[in-house]
């Protein structure tokens, strides 16, 4: 029985508690529901909620937990020397998975009976061939252990999941025998639906929270054991980006982050400018029709995905750039060698970015309240004089807010430096050079064919942890700027 | 309350600072204010009264032209200052403002120190060369508005730390900084506890000695305290302007007697 069934019959146990408990809450209450102590519904709602959640809950913490379980207890049958001749543990379970998803492919088509699956021995039967012959291709021949451990690994995931079926489908009933024998005119039913319903609500935010402990726990582990291969020292303070994967590379972040930052800031001073200039235009000049039709048509921007930027920075952009600094360009002056640079990437993410710092600024400037424009003109100040010394002061705290939000995106931006700057690690001041940024680097020391394990791949794991750092202290700054300024206003 | 029985007797002789005529209001395709014809003394407090909605408020702010940024709102009529058309095309609203003070409901300080609240008007308008004709010009309006004594050891604190009534006392030197010829105030104590309503009221009084002060307010008490002339809005009408002894003691048309007697608003 698949998880898609089990879910199905909890649902339905729930469903039937949520017609008895009403059915019982009504009866108890001899058919007037002014007598009961809720709603009928929450009754109902009760019952479904007591027989559904703990059920589903149970399995969710089962479908985590088994496969570790069931891997450990399965190496524990491996012999020492089968680990010594492939290398790794992890290399022998992959096959050993291979082979059991092999053999349950061929008792699903039929090749193999349960019973066979469970009793083929390596040396009498070609269990390469014959799993072959069902489709699932295995690399080398299957040795005698790996076999074994196998048929191990589909009887303990057999028993398992016998096992949760009946675990779920008992938790479930019994969480409808306690409610629907709780279910009476004088249970508080409506209390404990809410309290229950607040849990659930806790559990989501938990979850969110949770989740991002988890990944920056998952990529800690992976920075530490990059620290192992690679000497810190090198990596915060050396001065060259130059991996090797024969080993003896130079890994050191400062070129990708001073690229990084670079970029960003070449992003920010297009970004900033256009951005609030438009804002303020939409929000104190711009009569009703204008930014009826112009906000939404700014906001379009922010939903283009960032390749689609990329590609503008590549084929118009930088061709752009380079017809004005190029060597056969507009001023002659050969400047710039090709069409990636900082500042086409600078460029095209401060465009990505306009909608961004606009629509949030637009916002803010229009929760600044009326009194206070009202206030100014009164005293006789012209519109712009309003806007810049008063209107603008007071949204400030939220206007930096903006600014480091967009900043925080331009430092996370991927697809836009991969088109437009280039993928040369390096010094230098002059905008209009190739140079990369951390996530580039992220993205092609991932996706090689390196080893994982080696400090050439694990160094994409330093360079995420250090960019969240980075970004997590940018959005820290925000909110302490923000607090500070509020705290001066009001 | 204030009212000095000599100056009631010389209120005739008074130029007149304001003629409105024939005056109308248009909000989109209401008709909010008709054929208002009022003329505003100097140096003298008149009190705008009537229910809400009645268009006083309104009335006001045609007279700075505040109505000006509502884009939906059209004003008719004449309105002089000073025997000049206030909505004559030449005429710069920026500049007349400053000449118009105009003090609202809620206090609304700007979120600035206490000093750059005051001297925001008089740098605007560039009134002081120096810095310390513009200290001078702070602390006189600040003086002038009854607020000098609470605030002279904080002038760098914000403005909105101060108290309600401070900070409407704060609004009100704001306005006089520019050294306008006219106040309008529009309900200034309605959002003031009765002592500080006490102490604007103070201050309403005095100021009379060196400007024109045109009130709107929803307290006839308070309008009986302040003002020596009154005029009584009702639904976009001026239905009776005269001394405020008058109005409140001997009401001309029926609808003034039942407003003042609680029977309509």
């Amino acid at each position: 029985m698949s998880v898609f069934w089990l879910v199905l019959i909890v649902f339905a146990i729930a469903a039937v508690a949520y017609v008895l408990s009403r059915a019982r809450a009504m009866k108890s209450a001899e058919g007037d529901s002014r007598k009961l102590h809720s709603l009928p519904h929450f009754y109902a709602a009760n019952g479904a909620l007591s027989a559904a959640v703990p059920a589903l809950l149970v399995l969710a913490i089962w479908l985590l937990a088994q496969p570790s379980v069931i891997n450990s207890s399965v190496a524990r049958v491996i012999p020492d020397h089968v680990l010594e001749q492939s290398g790794s543990l992890d290399l022998v379970m992959s096959d050993v998975r291979r082979v059991a998803d092999g053999l349950d492919e061929a008792v699903r088509q039929g090749a193999m009976t349960n019973a066979e699956a469970d009793d083929v021995r390596a040396g009498l039967t070609d269990v390469r061939r014959r799993l072959g012959d069902v489709g699932v291709a295995l690399g080398s021949d299957v040795r005698p252990e790996v076999l074994y451990a196998a048929q191990r690994y589909r009887a303990l995931n057999s028993t398992g999941a016998l096992l949760r079926n009946i675990v779920v489908i008992l938790i479930a009933l019994v969480g409808f025998v306690l409610s629907y024998s709780r279910t009476h005119k004088d249970f508080r039913a409506r209390n404990v639906v809410e309290k229950g319903i607040k849990v659930l609500l806790m559990a989501a935010a938990s979850l969110a929270i949770l989740t991002t402990v988890g990944i920056v726990l998952s990529m800690l582990f992976e920075t530490v054991n990059f620290f192992k291969l690679h000497n810190w020292r090198d990596f915060f303070f050396g001065t060259t980006w130059a991996p090797n994967f024969r080993g003896d590379s130079e890994l050191s972040i400062l070129p990708l982050l001073w690229g990084t930052l670079y970029i960003s800031i070449i992003a920010l001073l297009v970004a900033v400018p256009i951005g609030l200039f438009a804002a303020i235009y939409l929000s104190e000049y711009a009569g009703p029709k204008v930014r009826a039709f112009a906000k939404p048509l700014l906001e379009i921007l922010a939903g283009i995905p960032t390749i689609v930027y990329g590609l503008f920075a590549l084929l118009t952009v930088g061709p752009l750039l380079l017809n004005i600094f190029g060597a056969e360009g507009l001023l002659g002056v050969g400047w710039m060698g090709g069409a990636t640079s900082v500042l086409t990437a600078g460029i095209v993410m401060g465009i990505m970015l306009i909608p961004f710092v606009s629509s949030l600024s637009d916002d803010i400037i229009n929760s600044v309240p009326q009194s206070m424009r009202d206030g100014s003109l009164g005293l006789g100040a012209t519109k712009s004089e309003t806007i810049r010394q008063v209107v603008i002061p007071a949204a400030l705290p939220g206007i930096v807010g903006a600014i480091l939000l967009a900043a925080s995106r331009a430092i996370g931006e991927t697809m836009i430096v991969v088109m437009g700057a280039g993928a040369i690690a390096k010094f230098s001041l002059n905008p209009l050079e190739t140079m990369t940024t951390i996530t580039t680097r992220i993205v092609s020391q991932l996706t090689g064919d390196g080893d994982f394990s080696s400090p050439e791949t694990l160094v994409a794991f330093a360079l995420g942890l250090t960019l969240f750092v980075l970004t997590l202290g940018l959005n820290v700054l925000a909110l302490y700027i923000v607090r500070k300024y509020r705290e001066q206003y009001e | 309350m204030y009212d000095a029985p000599s100056l009631e007797n010389t209120l005739d002789q008074k130029a007149i600072k304001i003629a409105a005529t024939d005056v109308q209001v248009y909000y989109g395709d209401t008709h909010a204010i008709k054929d208002v014809s009022v003329q505003i003394q100097d140096n003298t407090v008149t009190a705008f009264i009537g229910p809400s909605g009645c268009g006083k408020s309104t009335f006001l702010r045609c007279l700075n032209r505040m109505n000006d940024t509502i884009d939906i709102c059209r004003v008719e009529g004449k309105i002089l200052l000073d025997n000049e058309d206030i909505y004559d095309p030449k005429v710069d609203p920026v500049q007349l403002r400053a000449k118009v003070g105009m003090v609202f409901q809620k206090p609304n300080p700007f979120p600035k120190s206490i000093y750059d609240n005051i001297a925001y008007g008089p740098k605007i308008h560039g009134l002081a060369r120096t810095k310390a004709e513009l200290d001078e010009i702070v602390e006189k309006s600040l003086r002038r508005g009854a607020i000098w004594d609470e605030v002279k050891d904080r002038l760098q604190s914000p403005g909105t730390g101060l108290s309600g009534g401070q900070q409407q006392r704060l609004c009100i030197a704001r306005a006089i900084a520019t050294e306008p010829e006219v106040l309008l105030m529009d309900e200034p104590c309605s959002a003031l506890d009765p002592i500080a309503t006490a102490q604007v009221e103070e201050l309403i009084d005095e100021l009379r000695a060196n400007f024109s002060v045109v009130i709107v307010t929803h307290s006839m008490q308070q309008a009986a305290r302040v003002s020596q002339k009154t005029a009584f809005f009702h639904l976009g009408n001026l239905v009776e302007y005269g001394d405020t002894s008058q109005i409140f003691t001997t009401p001309v048309d029926p609808r003034t007697e039942s407003y003042i007697t609680g029977r309509i608003g």
